[in-house]
């Protein structure tokens, strides 16, 4: 199970990498395994707002679709668009194929959220 | 109450088998994944166990007498070891459950029938039986069931038994096959639309089988297969789930069965009149196949509108793993079924535009 340094990490399997005061998001190695072939992936608009723990995408395999959950709140400034065409991606690498960018609103909010040690003992326990 | 295992169950745990509760049962959902079995059945070859499901005896000089008035097809016309699929109906039309009837010979008959209905299907035959001189028996948990399908399946299996397979025809059984040393019942039948066999045999025997016939299959890539392509598999294929496409409240001739709803056959059956009635008045609901044409993916239970009304709901819809298209089956109000007309499926409160096209997903060769 791939875990990559550097990153923040939340309870629901999404991954944080802070630029500034920006953020790439995405959902990690554990969650693309468990979604199994993944065959859809909804992306939110430019623009569009989240508070914490909001559901900003859904991402779906064969048998069902899957919340994911913004770690963070912001406000969307890139959606990752291959994914539009090649959702298998977020199977291939879950690191490198993020699904947005945010403006974040509070880096405070990040506090709240797991190192990749704390992630890794996280996986450990639940898995 | 605690799920059921079936007899192969430390088998899916052995091959890492994801195990979940399926109508009372500790099954896979998958192994490997869900689209490389679902890719093997079509291609190569896939071993489904399917223990779970019901079989019930009915024994007795009105065996057939019995089971044709339970049913909506034609039971008085198949011969000895034919197989037949029928509906079994409320007076209401409305669906007990789908089922196979195999008829051993003209005082035995032995039903097939779907895990999830099994003991309610058994007790509404014991209410059914009124005079008719039959023994009806729920043999279910001493029975244990395979089914190898794809375009090696015949090849696999022959591997394993003298008999020549090529004289079990489609839709026919064999008794007292002989397959790698245990005695089983076989049919070429199967829920996933390529060519296969089902294998009956008691418990214990259907462990050997199963590790046999994965064995006896490697050379044609087999792969163990889980709940998950099954429902892929039998979708494509325009095959109804029960609770689905049909259900208590989804008739037969709604869901597009009427090929298996004989309304002018002589013996009377549980449900003739009604249907008979609604298909002289003509359906007011009916199941359409359809395929979107924006981004998304129609999931059970979603609505469908037309001009911002409701006029159905989606019964079944997947992204198509064989045909790589988003394509579902809908229950709509009958006059919005014609293949070509557009409708407006909801996925989370997203308006996502669709048709209606034939619900012959897969074009056979």
């Amino acid at each position: 199970m791939k875990v990559l340094k550097g990153l923040y990490y939340s309870n629901d399997h999404e991954w944080v990498k802070v630029e500034g005061d920006e953020a790439f998001v995405g959902i990690t190695d554990f969650a693309q395994e468990h979604l199994g072939d993944i065959v859809y992936v909804e992306l939110p608009e430019i623009d569009d707002e989240f508070a914490k723990e909001d559901s900003f995408s859904v991402v779906e395999s064969v048998k069902a679709a899957s919340d994911v959950y913004l770690p963070v709140s912001g406000k969307v400034i890139a959606v990752n668009e291959a994914l539009e065409d090649d959702p298998a991606l977020l199977n291939t690498d879950a690191y490198e194929n993020w699904i947005v960018k945010i403006a974040l609103n509070d880096k405070a909010e990040l506090d709240e959220l797991m190192t990749s040690e704390e992630y890794e003992k996280f996986l450990e326990e639940e898995a | 109450m605690t799920a059921k295992k079936t007899p192969l169950y430390d088998e899916h745990v052995k091959l890492g088998g994801n195990v979940v509760d399926y109508a009372g049962w500790l099954l896979p959902v998958q192994y490997t994944g869900l689209i490389p079995e679902h890719e093997a059945v079509r291609n190569a070859v896939g071993i489904f166990d399917v223990s779970h499901m019901g079989e019930i005896t009915v024994r007795g000089k009105d065996a057939v007498a019995f089971v044709d008035y339970l049913m909506t097809n034609d039971i008085t016309k198949i011969v000895d070891n034919q197989i037949i699929y029928t509906f079994m109906c409320y007076p209401d039309g409305g669906v007990v459950d789908d089922l196979l009837v195999y008829r051993y010979d003209n005082d035995y008959l032995y039903l097939v029938v779907n895990a999830s209905n099994s003991d309610k299907d058994y007790a509404w035959m014991l209410e059914q039986k009124g005079n008719f001189d039959v023994k009806i028996e729920n043999i279910s948990d001493s029975v244990g069931e395979i089914a190898i399908q794809g375009p090696m399946a015949q090849k696999t299996l022959q591997k394993l038994t003298d008999f020549d397979l090529n004289k079990v025809g489609f839709f026919y059984l064999q008794r007292d096959v002989i397959i790698d040393g245990v005695n089983c019942m076989i049919s070429r039948t199967g829920y996933t639309g390529e060519d296969g066999f089902e294998v009956y045999a008691d418990n214990e025997g259907i462990v050997k089988v199963w590790n046999s016939v994965l064995e006896a299959g490697k050379e044609f890539g087999i792969l163990p297969a889980g709940l998950g392509c099954r429902d892929t598999l039998r979708f494509e294929a325009s095959l109804p789930l029960y609770g689905h496409e049909i259900s208590e409240e989804i008739n037969p001739l709604e869901g597009g069965f009427k090929y298996f709803v004989k309304l002018d056959k002589a013996g009377d059956f549980i449900g003739k009149e009604e249907l008979n009635k609604q298909w002289s008045e003509g359906l007011k609901r009916k199941l359409a196949g359809f395929e979107l044409i924006g981004r998304g993916i129609a999931r059970e239970g979603m609505e469908i509108q037309k001009d911002g009304v409701a006029i159905g709901h989606v019964t079944t819809g997947y992204m198509s793993p064989t045909l790589k298209k988003t394509i579902g089956n809908a229950l709509l109000a009958s006059e919005f079924t014609d293949i070509g007309t557009e409708l407006d499926v909801i996925i989370r409160n997203k308006t996502v535009k669709a048709k209606v096209i034939s619900k012959r997903f897969l074009k056979r060769k």
